[in-house]
């Protein structure tokens, strides 16, 4: 029951309000809402001219029914008119109506807007706050445009109200997020991050959010924020919990602006100024102090407001990633959250603790932890927590512990959630794959994962098992048994008789000399399941069986007899059809020798990144998954159908074009090979007699087809690359633009362009000869690790060029974290019928995402004493290939992206730089020393470089990039 | 933040405060979804969720549901004391707040939240400042000849 009503009761409202609350059915308050939108239309449209008062009541009515979630198609315009009354509350109402219905008649926009700059020029704050809330709340284009450049000056005019600089700094924000490119700081750029030191601590809470968002975009504008922000973090944290009077909340000062603090710093790294950085780490120890401290009080508001702080610091030591000391801490503190009776701090616990697993100063320490981790996965009521504490098992996992993690993630797995099943199991695969120290270990994992979540084993899983025991001789034997084992359970997944009709197929024989597993006794067993099996898997045994038929002479007569029956050679399924007719004539009319070749043991098949962590990525999006596969190296994309299918290229059927992707073993059956099945058995005897000496050559694909690489380029394997490409690489270290390849074909030129961890490359294709390129295509392609390192995008381009001319194509690329590897181009075509396949490096380096960063002697210094540590150094000393000379020097440094430091090694014949790489999740500084000896004889000139950074791999990468430029 | 929804335990949508642009339809789709999870979840469950790619943050006090969504770098425990300080407020413009106040009075819970949260991030946390512009907005308007209490229901 409402006790007050403050303001303006507008009785008409309440009464309608409770007249909608008093509908007994839906129907019911359809009619009334129907009749009060007649009622308000007939007012709006009549004679009478409405006085404010009414106007607003109508509106706000409107406004209600529209909340209500129905419709509203009038009443815009009275809205509009409400906002240029002078009475408040009507132009209040007026505001709330567009606020919620913004309409983009532009009519009308340009009549709000009229009224907006109406207010902010009113100089009365009630009014302009409510103006600038509107524009916060709808934040349209036109909005920006219109406002973009008059609220800055509102923002930091020194006579404006505190209260309407607050508005004004979140409308800004707003509108940036919105329409980026019409918010322009320029010159109020310093007073905005000045807005830090405001006495006033709304307008500080408020402006710090803007400061937040426009420090992520442009850093280096906004860096001088970082001294402001340690300072007051500084002077909140140590002040007592009464000193800021309203601002401190259940004994806690000021607790979101400390957040907000904290959050500001995460757009930085550590600060180069050693006081600012001594004052920061107070701070942070300060919070972690706190935490041990008795609570002030018992309320849970306090408790949450000081943890936020907490969770917030927590946050900036693991985006340093520098302090080891504070890291430790960090992980303690969540520790003794992982036990408390909070539930949401065990959750934010679990959470944080994930990403402090992955910092090499932590992961043992995250480790400890591992007991109650597991039991909070098996005793936790609320399943997201759960999640989480799955997740982390996976974040701390490393080859000391895989096996119990792996064990306790399967058995977790028989009662998790159905919703997070799939990615349990992607999660358990990968970690079987990666820490498997026996393979037997990693296929009795894959099995059990089958037996226990077979519907949530995805075929990349039940793939790549297959790939793993065919590359792997020391396991086939004992994946034979264990899956013939497997197969005797009465009711078996169908995914294991996938695996088991494949592995038995190919190993068979490995286990055949056991009576127990005679061959007939092992086609027996999986025949006993044929008919409980969807096509694709039935497809999959008949291929098994004409494997059988080749490895185990004795069982033909069966088999045959299997692939004559009925129900196998007339199957109203073409598919199988065709497979039990083919592989009957196969088996007739083949010589021993032609079948053993034929049906020979499959290839390995070529390393490349585990299909499921591709999956995983897939499912969490890039830079989730930050467990990669070790033998996953540098390799070319997912296509593994169209491996084999090369393979097979001199045999002559025609269809069945290798799916490009995904259909890792190619067992994608549903495309028929040799065309309509009543012709297939000819077709292929055709093949055979007409091949003549081919055949030897020829192989039955892993799906029981032959296949060919039908004659486009673009199902070719993509090329390795060429020998040159780290050389032409090389070229483009310390330049942007130029021609990275040619021959007397083609000519590949580059221009590109980098800002913060942005990079856009226009590849210029020119075609250098008077006959047009047919089936033109284009790939780029970030191998093993680099895929969850760099982001790369790409148009494709059109598949003709035309003698003599020039296409151009686009390449977007986002840094995510420091990599080594480069991106790969490959190019195909067809000149004159002959394919050409060419793969290059594209020259993309880590240096490229650097800024340039001045500093006097001493701060360059003092960084670098602050880099001491062995690994973060990396040192080459090398011949001169080329001549000392100094200006040429200058111009490779400067194009290498640091700035030259001038007067700052005491040798004038050195040259410093120092620079910051830009990557997504966090910047790494750099700090580089040359030192020539231009003395020595020509030949004997040497160069010692140095280089010095917060991450070991940048300093390494950069150090061997830069020591093949001079 | 990218939005804030208040509903009832029968599932009835109170308050809806966007602060990302999102189109009616979608927006009606998001509630729905979003009302069947909380509302699906058990007391002691924790706060937090993930949902589609936002956690989502939720409270319920009395009858009604305060329920966040906020982005990934964004924190949970101070989103959580966001509402608590909003329900705060109502509570004190309205002297002991329930949900009937905030149906009959929608429009100042609008009002109030404007005064505490702009664009999705906290405008002014202390308790007294955001009341004392709100009530001067009060002061601001006139008596009317239709002016009465809201009627008792």
């Amino acid at each position: 029951m409402p006790a007050v009503s403050k303001g303006d009761g507008m009785r008409g409202l309440a009464v309608f309000i409770s007249d909608i609350r008093n509908c007994k059915s839906k129907e019911a308050e359809i009619k009334r809402i129907n009749k009060e939108l007649a009622n308000i239309r007939s007012k709006f449209k009549g004679d009478k001219a409405l006085d404010g008062y009414s106007k607003k009541k109508y509106v706000c009515k409107l406004l209600f029914i529209f909340l209500l979630g129905h419709d509203i198609d009038f009443g815009h315009m009275e809205a509009v008119n409400l906002l240029s009354s002078n009475k408040y509350t009507e132009k209040q109402i007026g505001y709330l109506f567009i606020s919620v219905l913004v309409n983009s008649n532009s009519e009308l926009i340009r009549l709000i807007n009229n009224a907006i700059k109406n207010d902010l020029s009113s100089r009365n704050p009630t009014f302009m706050c409510l103006a600038l809330h509107c524009i916060a709340n709808v934040g349209s284009r036109e909005m920006a445009e219109a406002f973009a450049g008059e609220i800055p000056r509102i923002l930091v005019a020194g006579d404006t109200m505190d209260s309407v600089k607050q508005s004004a700094a979140l409308c800004l924000l707003r509108l940036y997020k919105a329409s980026p490119d019409l918010v322009l700081m320029g010159e109020w750029t310093s007073r905005v991050v000045h807005l830090l030191n405001d006495q006033h601590m709304g307008v500080v809470t408020a402006a710090i959010s803007l400061i937040t968002c426009l420090s992520s975009k442009n850093p280096d504008e906004f860096k001088t924020c970082v001294s402001l922000a340690v300072s007051r973090l500084s002077r909140i944290v140590s002040s007592a919990s009464t000193d800021l009077q309203d601002y401190t909340y259940y004994f806690v000062p000021a607790p979101w602006l400390s957040c907000k603090l904290l959050r500001l710093l995460q757009c930085y790294p550590p600060p180069e100024d050693g006081a600012v950085k001594g004052r920061l780490v107070e701070c942070l120890e300060t919070i972690l102090n706190k935490a041990q401290e008795p609570p002030k009080s018992k309320k849970v508001q306090h408790s949450n407001a000081k943890n936020a702080i907490l969770f917030e610091a927590i946050s900036l030591i693991i985006h340093y990633d520098s302090e080891p000391n504070l890291l430790v801490r960090a992980c303690n503190q969540l520790g003794q959250f992982l036990q408390h009776r909070e539930t949401n701090l065990r959750y934010l616990a679990l959470e944080s603790m994930c990403t402090l697993a992955s910092s090499e100063f932590s992961h043992e320490a995250v480790k400890t932890h591992i007991e109650t981790v597991i039991n909070a996965l098996k005793t936790e009521r609320d399943v997201s927590v759960r999640q989480r504490a799955a997740d982390l098992l996976y974040a701390m996992c490393d080859r000391s512990n895989a096996k119990q993690i792996v064990a306790e993630m399967l058995s977790y797995l028989e009662t998790a959630d159905y919703s997070i099943r799939e990615e349990m199991v992607l999660k358990v695969a990968i970690l079987a794959e990666k820490y498997a120290v026996d393979y037997s270990w990693y296929v009795d994992t894959i099995l059990n994962l089958i037996r226990i979540a077979g519907d949530y084993v995805s075929e990349e899983v039940w793939y790549r098992v297959i790939q793993i025991v065919i590359n792997r001789d020391d396991v086939q034997g004992y994946a034979a048994k264990t899956v013939f084992e497997a197969l005797q359970a009465p009711a078996c997944h169908e995914n294991m008789v996938k695996v088991g009709g494949y592995i038995l197929g190919e190993f068979g024989n490995l286990i055949a000399g056991d009576p127990r597993s005679s061959p007939l006794v092992q086609f027996n067993l999986l025949h006993s399941k044929f008919h409980l099996c969807s096509v694709p898997t039935r497809a999959l045994l008949l291929s098994a069986y004409i494997k059988f038929i080749n490895l185990f002479p004795e069982t033909k007569a069966t088999i045959q007899e299997v692939l004559r029956s009925d129900s196998q050679i007339r199957n109203s399924d073409v598919e199988l059809q065709q497979r039990a007719v083919e592989y009957l004539k196969l088996s007739s009319i083949a010589s021993t020798d032609v079948l053993a070749t034929v049906l020979e043991e499959m290839p390995p098949f070529p390393e490349r990144e585990s299909s499921i962590l591709a999956k995983l990525k897939k499912k969490k999006g890039p830079g989730a998954v930050s467990v990669e596969l070790e033998d996953g190296k540098e390799r070319g994309e997912l296509n593994g159908g169209a491996d084999r299918g090369g393979e097979a290229a001199i045999a002559a059927s025609n269809a069945s074009t290798p799916s490009p992707s995904s259909d890792l073993l190619g067992l994608r059956s549903a495309a028929p090979v040799g065309g309509p099945a009543p012709s297939a058995g000819s077709l292929l005897v055709d093949v055979f007699s007409e091949a003549g000496p081919a055949a030897s050559s020829t192989r039955v694909n892993d799906d029981g087809f032959l296949s060919s690489a039908p004659p486009s380029a673009a199902s070719e394997d993509p090329a390795p690359p060429l020998p040159e490409s780290d050389e032409l690489l090389n070229k483009f270290v310390c330049k942007n633009n130029g021609v990275l390849f040619e021959n007397q074909l083609l000519q590949i030129g580059i221009k590109s362009e980098y800002r913060q961890n942005l990079g856009r490359m226009y590849l210029f294709y020119g075609n250098k000869t008077s006959v047009q390129f047919v089936s033109f295509t284009t790939t780029v392609s970030c191998p093993g690790e680099l895929q969850s390192q760099l982001n790369v995008q790409t148009k494709p381009v059109e598949p003709l060029v035309e003698g003599g001319a020039q296409v151009q194509q686009v390449i977007n690329i986002e840094c995510l974290t420091d990599f080594v590897d480069a991106p790969l181009l490959n190019i195909k075509f067809r000149y004159g019928g002959a394919l050409q396949n060419i793969t290059l490096k594209l020259p993309v380096t880590i240096n490229k995402f650097f800024q340039p960063t001045e500093m006097a002697a001493a701060d360059f210094f003092q960084r670098w004493k602050q880099l001491s540590q062995p690994q973060q150094e990396a040192q080459k000393i090398f011949k001169a290939s080329h001549g000392m000379d100094t200006e040429v020097l200058k111009a490779k440094l400067l194009g290498l992206g640091t700035a030259l430091l001038e007067n700052v090694d005491p040798n004038p014949e050195n040259y410093v730089c120092a620079g910051v790489i830009q990557t997504k999740i966090q910047q790494v500084g750099c700090l580089l020393r040359l030192e020539p000896n231009a003395q020595a004889q020509p030949g004997e000139q040497m160069y010692r470089l140095t280089l010095r950074s917060s991450k070991d791999t940048v300093s390494q990468r950069v150090c061997d990039l830069l020591a093949e430029q001079f | 933040m990218q939005f804030m929804l208040l509903f009832s335990r029968q599932g009835k949508l109170r308050l809806q405060k966007w602060y990302v642009p999102q189109a009616d339809k979608e927006k009606k789709k998001i509630t729905r979804e979003l009302v069947q999870t909380v509302l699906a979840r058990k007391p002691k469950m924790c706060s937090f969720l993930e949902w589609r790619d936002l956690k989502v943050v939720y409270k319920r006090y009395a009858s009604l549901y305060f329920c966040c969504a906020i982005e990934d770098q964004d924190n949970e425990l101070i989103t959580l004391e966001i509402i608590h300080r909003y329900v705060e407020l109502l509570d004190k413009y309205f002297g002991s707040v329930c949900e009937l106040d905030i149906i009959f009075n929608f429009e100042k819970a609008y009002f109030i939240l404007d005064e505490f949260l702009l664009g999705g991030e906290a405008q002014e946390t202390s308790k007294k400042n955001v009341l004392k512009a709100i009530e001067q907005a009060d002061l601001l308007q006139e008596p009317r000849h239709e002016y009465f209490n809201v009627p008792v229901y």
